[in-house]
Formats: C-alpha cells, structure tokens, sequence
C-alpha cells in the first residue's frame, strides 16, 4: 500500500493533467497570415485573418496571448449548455453528465488566458464551479458506499482532473477493505494454517522495506 | 513499426491498427499515461521512442534552419513549443521507467520483467544493483553476524528472497476502456464479473486487469 502513495510514481501532478488537456482541440479566429505548421503533434493551419481553424488549446493559448487570435469558447461553455448541464447534474444524484474529459482544466485555461472571448464570463464562471461542487459532492457521497464487497467502482464521466484529486482517497480505501477483507485474514485456522503462516511471514518484511 | 528492432508483445497488432488515425505523440502520452499509473514496469515501446527521438531531431534541424533563414519569429516560437512539450514527454517517459527500475531493480533483474526494458535500462539497472549492493556490503552487511549478510534474505534461515521490494499488483487503478471489452472476469474465482463497455471509467486490481493494459485494451488515467 505504501508503495502506491509514493507521489512520484503514481500521481499525476495537476500541471500534467493540465498538460494533457492542452492537446485538446480548439477553434481560433486568427488575426494574421501565417503559412501551415508541420508540428510533431499534427499539421495546422494555414491561417488567414478571419478564417476560423482548429488548434490544439496550447497553441490556441500561446497565439492569445501574442494577441494574434480570439478563441472561440467550445459549445459546452456557453450559458445555455451549462445550465442544462448543472441542472442534470442535480437530478441525478448517482450518475455523472457527460461533459469533456478534461473540462475543468480546458475551462481554467480559457479564464485565465482568454477571458474576453467569453460572453457572459462571470456567469460560465460560476456555473461551471457550482458544477464541479455538485459533482465533487456525488463522488464524495458515493464514497461512503465503498464496502468490503468493492472490488470495482464505476465513475463513468468522471473528468480527468476530478479523477485525480479523488485518486489517492479512493485506492487507500480500497486497498484497505480489500487487505481486511481478504480470505487469508478471516477464515478457519485449519484451513489457513498454511496460508497464515505467509501472512506472519510479511509482517515484519514489510517493516525492513526502504519506503 | 517497420523501424523496430526489439521484440516485441502480444501489444503490437493492437498498437498498428491504431497508428493510422493517431500521432506518434498520442501514443506516447498513452504510453506515459499507462507507465505512470502502472505499479510495475511495462513492456518499454522501442519504435515509438525511436520514432519520437527522429521526430524531435528533424525538428529541431528544421527551427535551427528556419532561424538562420530569418522566418517569422512567431512560426518558430511556435516549432519550438512543440519541441518542447515532446521532449517533455519523452523525457518524462524514460524517467518514470528509471525510477521504477530503480525501485525494483532486484525483482526486474529476478523475473520475466527483465525483457521489458529496453538494452539501455538493461545495463543501467545491473550496474544500479552492483552499486547498491557494495554500498550496502560496505556500510552495513559486512559488520553483521554470519547468516545476516545476505542483501536478499532478512536472515540464511529465509527460504526465499525476502528482502526484495515488489511492485504491488493487488493495487487499485483507475482505467478506461478503449473499446467494448464486455463481461469481464475479476478474479480467479469468477464470481465477480463487470461488464466494460467502451469509455467507462473503473477503479479496478491492477492484477486483474493487468492483461487488458498490455495488449492496449485499455488506458490507465
């Protein structure tokens, strides 16, 4: 169990969920010319003035902020959308609605870097944050359902972000269920005698571990 | 593909069906994804690290010519952030695996785990085990009693290598389905069963998915 909660390892640090989220694909209105990019990651553009193309976000975001494009906000983000969103979300108290992967961190990214292609930025804004809430309360109610009886938790549409704050919580509780609620620890002594005897065995190797 | 020379798993047929509609650096994100969020080493992916590296190189051939030609700074700042975020990857990848070998160098050199590292790690990780072991001999084992020496053992009464840490497979992982798996087994006993439909997401054992991750039918997240 240690071994799992080495943050090195088995962690995704939020500047990498973000990283991941920004090869997601966004359109620009590009206010210049510029010849099509051969990129390791894909081919974009050419770009005319006017002509909206598609870019993945970091390349989006690096253009805004050399004021050579406006970004158009993904449907998902308008006032309307989100709305329904937050309200479907409400209704269903175990289910997640689907809304993109890496909704949180494309979202911030757009705040942060491009405020002003937003309309109605202040009410997104908080839309999507009582959105994150509702959620965050689900997978907070669902987890008091965890039992010795897990050995599977579905989160379907569980976003990326999401996925990672909730990572450590959720792997600790179920590997403590599942290391009390092994045969091993609750059957009959003639039946596990063998057995026992290996769980003994690890007690004390486990201590002499560098962990 | 055709590049690779190493052997490679049951992971391949999978991976060419898919190299059509994906860029090598999607699959090297998926790559590092799944190497991330793995408790033990993965099968290291030889052409897609040696496709990658002949990618970064031609590019960055490319932002040097195109600085010397003057094109517009902007077109290369852009190259040159796509340079980056690979190399970024890349790097971040072969990291991770060091890390892990490091870790687990005595059990990846004891188990099959062995032929999935990549010549490099190979060598990397017998002279990482030498190191730690005469370190280990030198500040510590030597001036133990006979029968405590062992870098192995907790003691020659030991029947097995006791003292050796493991990467842990009954560990929970969180994982998404590429594509429909259907009913899936969970453990030996098959009274657990789940039905993986494409694009859920799970909590499951590493251990019983453990097949699934390397023929690539599903992502770890």
């Amino acid at each position: 169990m240690a071994g799992q909660s080495d943050p090195h390892l088995s962690i995704f640090s939020a500047p990498e969920v973000e990283f991941l989220a920004e090869d997601e694909v966004i359109e620009i209105v590009p206010n210049i010319r510029m010849e099509s990019l051969h990129m390791i990651c894909g081919d974009f553009g050419p770009f005319f003035p006017q002509i909206a193309a598609k870019v993945p976000l970091w390349l989006a975001v690096a253009l805004k902020r050399r004021g050579k494009c406006a970004i158009r906000v993904p449907e998902w983000m308008s006032v309307e959308r989100l709305t329904q969103a937050l309200e479907a979300e409400r209704e269903s108290p175990r289910e997640f609605q689907t809304l993109p992967f890496h909704y949180v961190e494309i979202s911030r990214l757009l705040f942060d870097h491009a405020h002003d292609d937003i309309p109605d930025e202040y009410m997104v804004r908080s839309l999507i944050e009582d959105i994150r809430d509702v959620r965050f309360h689900k997978v907070e109610t669902g987890l008091e359902s965890i039992s010795g009886r897990t050995h599977a938790v579905k989160l379907k549409n569980l976003s990326a972000m999401e996925v990672n704050i909730v990572r450590p919580f959720i792997i600790r509780t179920l590997q403590a269920f599942y290391k009390h609620d092994s045969p091993q620890m609750i059957q009959q002594p003639e039946a596990t005698g063998n057995r026992r005897s290996q769980v003994a065995d690890r007690g004390p190797r486990r201590d002499l571990r560098p962990r | 593909m055709a590049s690779g020379s190493e052997p490679w798993s049951s992971g391949v047929a999978e991976e060419d069906a898919l190299i059509g509609e994906t860029t090598d650096v999607e699959l090297l994100k998926r790559a590092w994804r799944n190497e991330k969020a793995a408790p033990e080493i993965l099968q290291f992916q030889a052409a897609l690290v040696l496709r990658a590296r002949e990618q970064i190189q031609l590019l960055e051939g490319t932002v040097e010519e195109f600085v010397g030609n003057g094109v517009d700074d902007l077109a290369v700042s852009l190259y040159q952030m796509d340079l980056d975020r690979t190399q970024f990857l890349l790097r971040s990848y072969l990291r991770l695996r060091l890390q892990k070998i490091e870790k687990y160098m005595i059990h990846i050199s004891k188990t099959n785990l062995w032929n999935r590292l990549s010549e490099q790690e190979q060598n990397f990780a017998k002279r990482c085990t030498d190191i730690m072991e005469k370190h280990l001999e030198q500040s510590v084992l030597s001036r133990l009693p006979f029968g405590y020496q062992s870098i192995l053992k907790q003691s020659i009464s030991s029947e097995e290598d006791d003292m050796v840490p493991e990467p842990q497979l009954d560990t929970f992982v969180f994982c998404k389905t590429r594509g429909d798996v259907g009913a899936f087994q969970l453990d030996d006993t098959g009274d657990e069963m789940v039905d993986l439909v494409a694009d859920d997401l799970y909590v499951l054992r590493y251990k019983s998915i453990k097949g699934l991750v390397e023929n690539g039918q599903i992502d770890l997240v």
